[in-house]
């Protein structure tokens, strides 16, 4: 089968029963998601594919046929940080770093998915979603963080969404 | 000439070096070192480590909580495609996890089976998949026995256990007494679940042997040294055989302090099968089968005099642990010196129960102790009509009320002040009830916060190299604490050098021992060898200067006496290096060390549902000197959420049937959530604690959660007038209670 991760064209055989997420890390060595409970409750997994967030852990990898597959490690390095990695690093929105990269590829989606329009459950409205720290917060609930880094992890968002608008 | 600089505190050091600095970098907010790795996913946690040849391992754990394994069928899996086989040893796996710091092997030998989810096998396999996949249907025959599973059947039998950090019992005066003359008094029991961690990063261990018999472990650790230890024991080898690597740790909060089942299993299995093997835990066996915090049934009383003064303090504590286990939940550990009275009862008493090991989560003792003491103060203060800040104002303790030495520092009642004005505290309506927003009741609530500062032996080796750039080196961990950062400005600081010009370099047995995460002493421990090493180097640059060294600058890479301006990489030739080494000393007994702090809390509760909301939190901490004021204050952050989950969601639901953990997973076990935590204040008290060690400050890790959960609950009482003293406060202990609707 074939699909793109981080621009990248691979072709792969993979075990029908192997999760995007294990693709990932143990056969492509992209470690940057994180494996945190392997059942979707934990967010650590977070990637985009064709720019939709979701948990790389709940998807097989023979799913993704022809998809465009974006991980941490397509956002920005180091030398190079994207925008809301920056950010991250700025406000202090991590500590011992393991759910970050799934944070910052859900934060990716979520501001996609407010451009959008799309409401969440604390929005007012259907249409014209007043973005807030309140629709921050619900909208990254689904990304858990032990250190607790929540107020950092809304500052930091809050940053690079009002830089956009 | 020795190259090491120690310092065992017997005395204060009244004068810090990071005083008279002139980098200017110490105490400022600045990004963490490792930041720009951690963000990108370029940081490398245990399970990451690419090794050619690598066998994967799932660990098997039983489906039953008391009883004997007759037999694991390897037979009954080799035929999966991709399985290579099944390894078991019944006499080294580890029944249980280690405790921190211990340099003895844990509880070993898994035959007989104490808890559900034990250990007992791994199965070696070319793919996770295939390893999963035969671990699940493995058989595993075994004779059940009866069990002890249920703490409420078993808690009139007691034991009394060994001394923790403090003795299992204490007595002063007379409690009895006291409570039969006070004028006002409580006596109230509360109780909390256990709990769990709930670290990002499973537990997770890679093992590599070589030919010559050493192991190498890339292993999630909160304290490599000590584990190393545990590890050799465990595995009947030479200490120095074995090294554990563990430079990023996804989180530990206590769960990672000593070795857990997976690494031994590993270890066992690479061995047999002369392959590394990589073992990482499923979430549910982290749950089943690493630590947990124990349950706790708390009786506290205070009794007042007619003056309003203390007279009594009773806390008296039920935890529960394996049988043989020793640990307890030192919940009155704070109770100690953080209330005044004459008359003090402070016992503790273990139930043995078949539920797996209970051991250190963040802030042993005081997390939970302080959500009895804090709120059985809340229900006095009620009773006597008098606010918590002005009780704490007429009965703050002069000196420790036990052992009559004084405080180190206390400003917990500057803390409850500075808290007050900054967060309104004036506005609250002490009768409860009373404030609406809508459907919710809206109240607030305060607690003080206590944690008992602890110094730890720790080593550290600091180069300046031909270039002049400095580079620490330790086996002291960072675990999201921020080590790498404040190792840096700290060795900035001291040596003028830009954090940029500083490489730190941690998480290696084979570096300098060092103390590890854990207790919030990582960064006075660590902190301090960092600084003893550099005071070593400060003296070999003044004589390259030819000068005193209390004459010499150093700042941005030059130094600076007598008129004179050299660069460092000049002056140091082919590069010097010192080690600084730290251990506790007589100030431990002369001073109590404490670091303090005040909790305020708003919660709206749903008139209608019994929902409980944060809506503002501040925690006013003075805790020494503040080393990054940024890391810092995302310690407390973390804390304080962890107040949030252990007063409103955290229960970990043992089967009274067999002891299996109901809610073993991230769904189901409620930890705190972005939405549950609102845009918390921190702030700090300018403070330094010279008796403390030489950077003058003190542990930050788990001052943010104790007493924290208290604050919730109090302002929960505050919104309502409900009392809950079952934590956690969940919408089943509201709802009837709540007025109609």
């Amino acid at each position: 089968m074939h699909f793109t991760i981080n621009g990248t064209a691979y072709t792969a055989e993979p075990d029908i029963r192997t999760s995007l997420l294990d693709l990932l890390r143990e056969h492509l060595g992209l470690t940057g998601s994180k494996k945190g409970c392997d059942h979707g409750q934990c967010g650590a997994c977070t990637v985009l594919v064709n720019g939709r967030r979701i948990n790389s852990c709940l998807s097989l990898a023979v799913m993704h046929q022809d998809d465009e597959i974006t991980t941490i490690e397509g956002l920005g390095t180091p030398e190079d940080l994207h925008p809301l990695q920056a950010a991250f690093v700025k406000h202090d929105g991590y500590q011992c770093g393991y759910c970050t990269p799934g944070q910052i590829c859900s934060a990716v989606g979520m501001l996609d998915e407010v451009k959008k329009g799309w409401p969440s459950h604390v929005s007012e409205t259907l249409g014209d979603v007043e973005f807030n720290d309140g629709e921050i917060s619900e909208r990254m609930s689904g990304n858990l963080c032990r250190c607790a880094a929540y107020p950092n992890i809304v500052d930091a968002i809050r940053d690079v969404a009002e830089a956009k608008a | 000439m020795s190259n090491t600089n120690s310092l065992k505190m017997d005395k204060p050091v009244p004068a810090s070096l990071l005083d008279s600095g002139s980098q200017g970098i110490i105490g400022r907010p600045l990004d963490r070192k490792e930041g720009p790795l951690k963000v990108t996913g370029q940081a490398t946690y245990s399970a990451e480590y690419q090794i050619p040849n690598l066998a994967y391992g799932y660990l098997v754990g039983t489906k039953f909580g008391r009883g004997k394994v007759t037999n694991v069928d390897a037979d009954s899996v080799r035929a999966i495609p991709g399985v290579i086989d099944v390894v078991t040893d019944f006499k080294t796996f580890l029944q249980n996890s280690q405790q921190g710091g211990e340099t003895s092997a844990p509880t070993q030998g898994v035959q007989d089976v104490h808890y559900f989810g034990e250990i007992v096998a791994i199965v070696l396999a070319e793919s996770y998949e295939a390893a999963r996949d035969a671990g699940i249907r493995i058989k595993v025959e075994y004779e059940e026995a009866e069990g002890r599973f249920d703490f409420e059947a078993h808690k009139d039998e007691t034991t009394k256990p060994p001394p923790n950090n403090i003795p299992a019992h204490f007595k002063q005066g007379d409690v009895e007494k006291a409570m039969a003359d006070a004028a006002t008094s409580v006596d109230v029991t509360y109780t909390t679940p256990s709990q769990n961690s709930s670290a990002m990063e499973p537990h997770a261990s890679i093992a590599v042997w070589d030919e010559d018999g050493a192991l190498t472990l890339y292993g999630s650790y909160q304290m490599p040294t000590s584990d190393k230890t545990q590890l050799a024991k465990s595995l009947g080898v030479k200490d120095k055989k074995v090294r554990i690597i563990a430079p990023y740790i996804g989180g530990g909060f206590g769960s990672k302090l000593g070795i857990a089942p997976e690494s031994v299993a590993a270890a066992v299995a690479a061995k047999q099968l002369g392959r590394p093997v990589k073992a990482v835990m499923t979430r549910p066996q982290v749950f089943e089968t690493t630590v947990r915090r124990s349950n706790t049934e708390q009786r506290v009383r205070f009794s007042v005099d007619g003056e309003g003064k203390l007279t009594g303090v009773g806390h008296e504590t039920l935890t529960s642990n394996l049988p043989g286990e020793g640990f307890f939940e030192p919940t009155g550990i704070g109770t100690h010196f953080a209330y005044s009275g004459e008359n003090r009862l402070i016992n503790h008493d273990l139930v043995e129960l078949d539920w797996l090991l209970s051991g250190s989560m963040r802030a042993p003792g005081e997390a939970v102790g302080m959500m009895a003491t804090e709120a059985a103060l809340d229900e006095l203060c009620h009773k006597l009509g008098v606010d918590p800040i002005d009780f704490w104002k007429q009965n703050e303790p002069s000196e420790d009320p036990e052992e009559k030495i004084p405080f180190s520092t206390r400003q917990l009642v500057r803390c409850l002040e500075e808290g007050a004005e900054s967060f309104g505290w004036s506005k609250r309506n002490a009768t409860p009830g009373q404030v609406r927003d809508g459907e919710w009741m809206i109240g607030m609530g305060v607690a003080a916060a206590v944690r008992t500062n602890m110094l730890m032996e720790s080593s550290a080796k600091v180069a300046i190299d031909a270039n002049g750039r400095a580079t620490v080196s330790s086996a002291m961990t960072d675990i999201g604490t921020g080590s790498y950062t404040i190792l840096g400005q700290i060795a900035g600081e001291l040596l003028g050098l830009p954090l940029d010009q500083v490489s730190v370099v941690l998480g290696d047995t084979d570096l300098p021992d060092a103390a590890g995460s854990g207790g919030s002493w990582g960064a006075g421990s660590s902190g301090s060898a960092v600084y003893l090493a550099c005071e070593m180097l400060r003296e070999k640059l003044a004589k390259a200067m030819g000068c005193d060294p209390e004459t010499l600058t150093l700042k941005d890479g030059q130094a600076i006496a007598d008129n004179r301006q050299v660069s460092l990489g000049s002056l140091v030739g082919d590069g010097i290096e010192a080690i600084g080494s730290i251990a506790p000393g007589k100030m431990e007994k002369d001073r109590k060390q404490s670091s303090y702090g005040a909790h305020f809390v708003e919660v709206g509760v749903n008139a209608t549902t019994g929902e409980v909301r944060v809506r503002r939190m501040l925690g006013v901490f003075a805790a020494g000197r503040i080393l990054n004021a940024k890391t810092a204050r995302s310690q407390c952050l973390g804390g304080m959420t962890f107040g949030i989950g252990a007063a409103l969601t955290e229960d970990l639901v043992h089967d009274p049937r067999n002891g299996k953990l109901v809610n073993h997973d991230l769904g189901e076990y409620h930890v705190p959530v972005n939405a549950d935590v609102p845009q918390i204040e921190v702030h700090f008290l300018e403070e330094r604690d010279q008796f403390a060690n030489p950077i003058h400050a003190k542990g930050i890790g788990e001052l943010g959660i104790s007493g924290c959960g208290a604050a919730i609950g109090n302002a929960v009482f505050n919104a309502t007038g409900i009392r809950v003293r079952d934590y956690p406060i969940t919408v089943d202990k509201l709802l009837d209670q709540l007025p109609p609707v």
